[in-house]
């Protein structure tokens, strides 16, 4: 499923990176520390946090993922947007909490790929 | 098949402690050179994982450091040498979850612990040795074919 499914389907607020979000999503990851992320997110996932400072783009990017999804309306700082145009990566922004937002991503990737 | 130990690359890279406004450069400095060096991106990944690790833990903790990137046919070595406060207990330190964060650091989703585990989970070889009060030098080695 591409991203720019995910982002109609759930109405997400798209913040940055709108031109590449015909990437392929292959999975997800939600949480916050960096470090989890960094062991545990596959390439081509989407992740769900609520960091919201630079470096989660660096993150996002040597791991390959698809894109970010920040929760609870949650906005970037600049910089944020600034690196994450840079390196191509879309930052996009839902009104749900974490568990709620998880859970519908999950569904979407599951029901299609079944 | 190339001559073993061929060296296909070597540089250094310098990290300032302190700047997370600019922790991951050198990752992805690394990470775009092995993918010219035609390294599988499996494992340019890896690289990027374990060098990020140490980078950060540089930015978090130690004064500055020096990474040096040797690539020769059958291995990728990344060396991270820091000027910082050293770690009094290693065995300690490798354990999941263990931290000495502050505040900061964990706000940022930072000092979880799980830094070293990373490093030690995706590289096929690692060593670390420290001294309190000088540094802590690693060594991560990921083969490639």
């Amino acid at each position: 499923m591409k991203i720019e499914e995910i982002v109609k389907t759930l109405g997400l607020e798209v913040v940055c990176g709108g031109d590449h979000l015909g990437k392929e999503v292959t999975g997800g990851y939600t949480g916050d520390l960096l470090s989890d992320v960094m062991g545990n997110a596959r390439e081509g996932f989407l992740w769900i946090t609520r960091q919201v400072h630079q470096n989660i783009v660096a993150v996002a990017s040597l791991k390959e993922l698809a894109g970010i999804i920040l929760i609870n309306s949650c906005q970037p700082a600049r910089e944020t947007t600034e690196k994450a145009e840079a390196e191509k990566i879309p930052i996009l922004v839902s009104n749900l909490p974490a568990f709620e937002l998880s859970g519908k991503v999950y569904n979407l990737l599951t029901a299609k790929s079944s | 098949m190339g001559e073993t130990n061929q060296n296909l690359y070597s540089g250094s890279f310098n990290i300032e402690g302190g700047n997370f406004n600019s922790a991951g450069i050198v990752s992805t400095n690394i990470k775009s050179i092995l993918k010219k060096l035609g390294i599988p991106g499996d494992l340019v990944r890896k690289a990027a994982i374990v060098s990020y690790e140490a980078e950060i833990n540089v930015v978090s903790y130690a004064k500055k450091a020096v990474v040096n990137l040797t690539v020769n046919s059958g291995t990728v070595q990344i060396e991270v040498i820091d000027e910082g406060p050293g770690i009094p207990n290693i065995e300690l330190a490798m354990q999941e979850g263990w931290s000495t964060a502050d505040q900061k650091i964990r706000e940022m989703g930072f000092g979880a612990g799980m830094g070293l585990c990373n490093i030690k989970n995706y590289s096929d070889d690692f060593h670390i040795t420290s001294e309190v009060g000088k540094g802590t030098h690693l060594k991560m080695i990921i083969q490639t074919p």
